[in-house]
């Protein structure tokens, strides 16, 4: 099955990334396709590079690095609540990439499945 | 387009399928930013050519309350943006009688016509969509 995932709040403070992260890694060893993973709301704070948590604890947002070069998921912060948060280019962490939230819409149309993380 | 879209073709990645979108709105309009950055959401939506419906319940009922007034907390009003839907033809618009009545409210309350569904029937109206948003 195809999945899109939805990522509505940011890293450490809420469950739901660490969730989804789950989910993906779960859902290609099962053998499915994550079609995309779209990080919207404080969500976008998954994306910054400038996070530096304790070294005894999971680094999340180097886990969602790690998911995309190994199995080339595609990882969209939405510009729009980027902005507003202060996640731009300068400190995008590798892997994922800014684009407008129609590519949350596209994801709606294109995957099987919409799945959304947060409250 | 292009950017309002994310830079997607439409021509060539979307056009065609057309899928029953609903986006569930659950959430006071004020207090989180969950609510504002749905209605971003749904006006992006309307340049897909989807089959779009708008859900309003628990305390997202009160995004469509009449006579919000903002200036006092410091946050823009953006209820008016709810009228102007009708311009991008979204016009399915439904709330929950459960959640509107328990806040003491009815459809002249609201800032918008719509169609008040008990939540059986909003369980039944749910099950027919392919995709389900909820903010």
């Amino acid at each position: 099955m195809k999945f899109g995932i939805l990522v509505n709040e940011g890293p450490y403070n809420h469950q739901a990334s660490d969730t989804a992260y789950q989910f993906a890694k779960a859902a290609i060893e099962k053998g499915h396709e994550i079609h995309r993973v779209f990080f919207y709301h404080d969500g976008v704070n998954n994306a910054t590079k400038l996070t530096e948590p304790p070294q005894d604890d999971r680094h999340i947002v180097n886990r969602w690095s790690k998911l995309a070069e190994e199995h080339g998921v595609d990882l969209v912060v939405c510009v729009a609540a980027g902005l507003r948060r202060g996640i731009v280019d300068e400190n995008l962490a590798s892997g994922f990439r800014i684009s407008g939230l129609g590519q949350l819409v596209e994801t709606g149309i294109q995957a099987d499945r919409v799945v959304t993380f947060g409250d | 387009m292009t950017e309002s879209t994310g830079g997607i073709d439409m021509d060539e990645e979307s056009s065609g399928t057309i899928k029953k979108f609903a986006f569930v709105n659950r959430k006071a309009p004020y207090g989180t930013i969950y609510a504002l950055e749905s209605l971003e959401v749904v006006l992006i939506s309307a340049a897909f050519d989807q089959d779009v419906s708008l859900v309003f319940m628990d305390d997202g009922v009160y995004e469509l309350k009449k006579g919000q007034g903002t200036k006092a907390v410091g946050m823009k009003n953006f209820s008016p943006t709810y009228r102007a839907l009708e311009g991008y033809d979204i016009e399915k618009l439904y709330v929950e009688k459960e959640s509107m009545e328990a806040r003491g409210l009815t459809e002249d309350d609201l800032v918008v016509p719509v169609e008040v569904l008990t939540s059986e029937e909003m369980a039944t109206l749910m099950d027919e969509q392919d995709v389900v948003l909820s903010f």
